[in-house]
């Protein structure tokens, strides 16, 4: 165990912030801001799968954006394989971009519908330099057949295709640079339910044969725990609690995480389910405030909440939150 | 006499490359009062189902068999007639509370439509009745939101605006096809909620349409799953689940990710995909997927078999699915 710890993680992320700037309202105001990500800091070691969920508006695919250097960072560390990728150019980039790739949510709208299977799996290639011919077409026929589809399809176009098979082909163009770390956002929120499995046993086969890792962006908390383990739940921008899926599901220490666990509808339970229900819907991203970022939705805010913020603390073995009353969450669902 | 009744109803679209069998032969009954749901994957018709029962189908498809709401068959009835069924008595929850309202009128421009068009109520009295509507369906402040355009409002409170149009004229039939699956799980939790209450306060009937499982368990007492267009279990929820018998229904619930499994356990697949509608064997839309079929199941439309009180069943297997385990079957 400790020789694996002193390996370098896969992706080192630390104090990440960016704001997005609102346009000017008023000529004498000051304009105001998204505040999409306020300080996220993980790590993830490699062959490891990282889930992050959370509601939307709570910055996860800011998150991923940041992590993919899709967009300028305003500040903080992301460190890919130990090597820093905030505030490189595009020409320094692009070398190290083999290493991360990235799968979208909408299959549909991923691919380009112009290009064929075989050009569209082999693009990434480009950021490896020149490649012989050869060695490039063996290398798409390899990751075609990896995830599942034939060497054949390399000539037919991307409305051929089913959404599950896309998305497949999504994953292909993901792997053919033989990346360390896969960004995955909402990878099988369009799939449907029978698809859905296969991708998601796909992406665990992957993973078990390269050793590749995942950071695993989902709103669905069932497919979290399926295939991630660790997870960080999002809130306006900052983690709130953070640990390994197994433990933190059973015995969540942040309020948040306990209320998002209740409100996934479970088949074959009946109707009648005792749950603490959420009012209200995500707001505050634009605005700063005193204390903790959950204390207008929070059942269990009090006076404490709205002016400390709750710093991200351990609760447990590997496992943090930021709450004030994480002890009593935690006894809680211990004793549910 | 049921309240709807929905008679060997087939949907046949014509597309390019012929016609496609969206429904075929579908049957079920909704009551006063009743929550249905009806479950399945895209292009299982489950959409269709609920358009037709809209008279909202489009303009390239033809139906056969009936629709019968009090004993009057709904697909006879001319535009006319369907325009004062339509939003009156029965009522729909779309998909995408994002596109489904007009973004150039406000809010209550779009509430106040049905009541003035069916129940003929004058301007004054409809706003009245708009700013109870909002209310009623859990927006904050309605005095104000009433002059809101959709934009002005989250994905969850646009939702409630597309239920307070349907319960405007007290309809006997809700239907909701995803109502939810645009939105995150904490609001979900609100809507369906909602839904509940209101369903249950007003005496109205539901139809719900969803893909996901535990969604239908926890909101109906009857459900209807729904393969290839057609009817493949029916029967009330909570038996349902305690047994799960055609080889679809088995797939289905065991591909799913459930919160609290072990994870080291794989997903069990359906292997193939959702097939397309125009070429479907003849017989049980099922065959090309499943672990049981034989010859016997492409060509001929399988039997429906009563397997326990109001436990209905189209397969040409049902003793084999039924006493094997889904692990075996998708093995």
């Amino acid at each position: 165990m400790t020789e694996e710890n002193r390996e370098i993680p896969v992706l080192e992320v630390h104090d990440l912030v960016r704001h997005y700037r609102l346009p000017r309202e008023s000529l004498f105001r000051e304009p105001g801001f998204v505040y999409a990500l306020n300080g996220v800091s993980f790590e993830i070691q490699k062959g490891r799968s990282f889930g992050i969920v959370g509601e939307s508006g709570c910055g996860k695919s800011t998150l991923a954006r940041n992590v993919m250097a899709l967009e300028d960072t305003d500040s903080g560390s992301v460190r890919i394989l130990g090597k820093e990728v905030v505030g490189l150019g595009f020409d320094k980039l692009r070398p190290l971009r083999r290493h991360f790739q990235m799968v979208f949510q909408d299959p549909y709208g991923s691919l380009d519908p112009h290009h064929n299977i075989g050009r569209i799996v082999a693009e990434p290639l480009a950021a490896l330099g020149p490649l012989p011919k050869e060695e490039k077409e063996k290398r798409v026929r390899d990751v075609l057949v990896s995830v599942g589809l034939k060497p054949q399809d390399v000539e037919k176009y991307p409305h051929e295709f089913s959404g599950g098979q896309r998305q497949r082909i999504a994953i292909a163009r993901a792997l053919i640079t033989r990346p360390e770390l896969i960004v995955a956002d909402e990878p099988v929120s369009a799939l449907d339910v029978s698809v859905q499995a296969q991708v998601l046993n796909l992406m665990k086969d992957l993973q078990e044969q390269l050793g590749v890792t995942y950071m695993f962006i989902s709103h669905d908390l069932a497919v979290v725990e399926y295939l991630c383990d660790e997870v960080a739940v999002m809130y306006l921008g900052e983690i709130v609690e953070r640990g390994l899926t197994e433990d933190m599901f059973n015995r969540p220490a942040h309020p948040y995480t306990r209320i998002l666990l209740d409100a996934v509808p479970k088949p074959g339970r009946g109707k009648k389910r005792e749950r603490i229900k959420l009012q209200g819907n995500v707001t505050g991203q634009t605005e700063r405030r005193k204390g903790c970022s959950f204390q207008d939705r929070c059942p269990m805010a009090q006076s404490v909440c709205r002016e400390i913020k709750p710093p991200l603390a351990p609760v447990g073995e590997a496992h943090l939150a930021a709450c004030h009353f994480s002890d009593e969450v935690r006894a809680k669902a211990a004793t549910a | 006499m049921p309240l709807l009744h929905v008679k060997d109803l087939s949907i046949i679209l014509s597309t390019n490359d012929g016609p496609a069998r969206a429904v075929r032969h579908l049957d079920f009954h909704l009551d006063a009062g009743e929550t249905l749901g009806i479950v399945g994957e895209s292009g299982c018709g489950k959409s269709m189902t609920a358009l037709a029962l809209m008279g909202l189908l489009p303009e390239m498809s033809r139906t056969e068999g009936q629709i019968l709401l009090d004993g009057e068959d709904l697909l006879q009835k001319t535009e006319d007639e369907m325009c004062r069924v339509r939003g009156n008595r029965l009522a729909m929850i779309f998909q995408e509370p994002m596109t489904s309202l007009n973004p150039v009128h406000t809010i209550g421009h779009q509430i106040m439509e049905p009541l003035r068009l069916h129940l003929g109520l004058s301007e004054s009295d409809a706003r009245a009745e708009t700013l109870r509507l909002l209310d009623r369906v859990g927006i904050p402040n309605p005095t104000a939101r009433i002059d809101n355009y959709p934009h002005q409002l989250s994905g969850g409170q646009r939702q409630r605006v597309m239920i307070a149009i349907a319960l405007s004229c007290k309809p006997d039939i809700l239907i909701a096809d995803e109502p939810t699956t645009a939105l995150d799980v904490t609001i979900q939790d609100q809507i369906l909620e909602l839904i509940q209450t209101l369903v249950q306060e007003e005496g109205m009937a539901l139809v719900l349409i969803s893909h996901d499982l535990g969604v239908i368990s926890e909101n109906t007492d009857n459900i209807l799953v729904m393969y290839g267009g057609a009817a493949v279990e029916i029967g009330q929820t909570e038996r349902i689940f305690d047994d799960l018998v055609h080889p679809y229904t088995q797939g289905l619930f065991a591909a799913m990710p459930k919160l609290g499994r072990a994870r080291n356990a794989r997903l069990i697949t359906i292997p193939g995909t959702v097939p397309d509608l125009i070429h479907m064997p003849t017989g049980c839309t099922f065959t090309d997927r499943c672990p049981l079929a034989s010859d016997i199941c492409r060509n001929t439309p399988p039997p429906v078999v009563e397997v326990k009180a109001g436990h209905m069943v189209a397969c040409h297997h049902v003793q084999e699915a039924r006493h094997r385990k889904t692990e075996e079957l998708f093995s």
